[in-house]
């Protein structure tokens, strides 16, 4: 069985948290565009499955960054919290968390739209709908959370004034 | 390892970075396509994004990693390192990423039919295949990360 350290343990955990948050963020620019062609009640909220797997990939990868990048600050040898490519870094996680949190918020009309639609009785294709799950405000913010996550990203290889 | 990570010339920063999005990109497109194809329960629309989602998100990331892999292994001369000096993380890291790699081939073909199939009302038994594949190579590139990351001895 190979061997790993503690603090090796916690690294690789961080990275994988990392991934995760990643994972999500493709996630979702795949819903992002999925959604671009759906209309109908029916259609939006199928996509509601997948959506969940996306919010439970950024709830751990979120979490397991900052808790666990904090953790390997004060632990890891040769790495200190008050270095500037972590306080960059942690300063760029609350900024994605969120930008994360308000484009979450404006993805979430379309299914309520789509609810409301539902229990209205109407199942078919609805132009509002389709004006809701093609929004230009939730893609934006969506391309703003990619690039934060981008920079934690190379701030993290690149290391700036370590 | 932390003075090693300190100590990493620049030059090797660009690979590394290639190589990590390419995999990111790799594992989201496949944690997508698996939660589609998981919960597509019959939704034609669900299982055509859970295979496109393997292949035009998975696949360009499996190519980039490979890449950003072979790059950075170049630039640190672990091809002139002779094979029982090899560490067993970049072991683990190759293995899994050239199987791992053969899996996601193999699931863009049968997916690939089984979307051919569907169309043509001929039952999704492929798709199913697709997801079960699509799914152990996510678990089998976690795996991959937790060596990359965590550099067991």
């Amino acid at each position: 069985m190979p061997r790993v350290s503690f603090d090796d343990w916690m690294l690789a955990l961080h990275v994988l948290a990392a991934f995760s948050y990643v994972a999500a963020v493709t996630l979702f620019w795949i819903l992002i565009v999925a959604g671009r062609r759906i209309d109908t009640p029916e259609g939006t909220l199928r996509l509601g499955g997948v959506a969940r797997v996306g919010n439970a990939a950024v709830g751990i990868g979120a979490v397991g960054t900052i808790v666990l990048g904090i953790w390997l600050a004060f632990s890891y040898g040769g790495y200190d919290i008050w270095d500037a490519w972590i306080l960059i870094a942690i300063v760029l996680w609350f900024l994605a968390a969120g930008v994360g949190r308000r484009t979450g918020e404006v993805f979430l009309e379309g299914p309520k739209k789509a609810q409301e639609l539902e229990a209205a009785g109407q199942t078919g294709p609805n132009a509002e709908l389709l004006a809701i799950n093609r929004t230009q405000r939730g893609v934006q913010l969506h391309v703003l959370s990619t690039i934060i996550l981008l920079l934690i990203l190379i701030d993290m290889i690149w290391k700036p004034w370590a | 390892m932390s003075v090693v990570a300190v100590i990493r010339p620049d030059s090797w920063n660009f690979p590394l970075f290639l190589h990590v999005l390419g995999a990111m990109i790799l594992v989201g497109g496949l944690l997508t396509g698996v939660a589609a194809l998981a919960t597509a329960k019959g939704s034609e629309r669900l299982l055509r994004l859970g295979y496109w989602s393997l292949l035009a998100v998975s696949l360009p990331g499996w190519i980039l990693m490979r890449i950003g892999a072979q790059w950075i292994a170049t630039k640190e001369h672990w091809d002139d390192v002779p094979d029982d000096l090899i560490p067993a993380w970049l072991n683990i890291g190759f293995l899994i990423a050239d199987i791992g790699g053969l899996v996601l081939l193999l699931s863009l073909i049968l997916g690939g039919v089984g979307v051919y199939r569907m169309r043509e009302g001929k039952g999704v038994g492929l798709l199913k295949a697709t997801l079960v594949l699509s799914f152990i190579a996510l678990a089998a590139y976690v795996v991959a990360v937790w060596a990359m990351a965590g550099k067991p001895d």
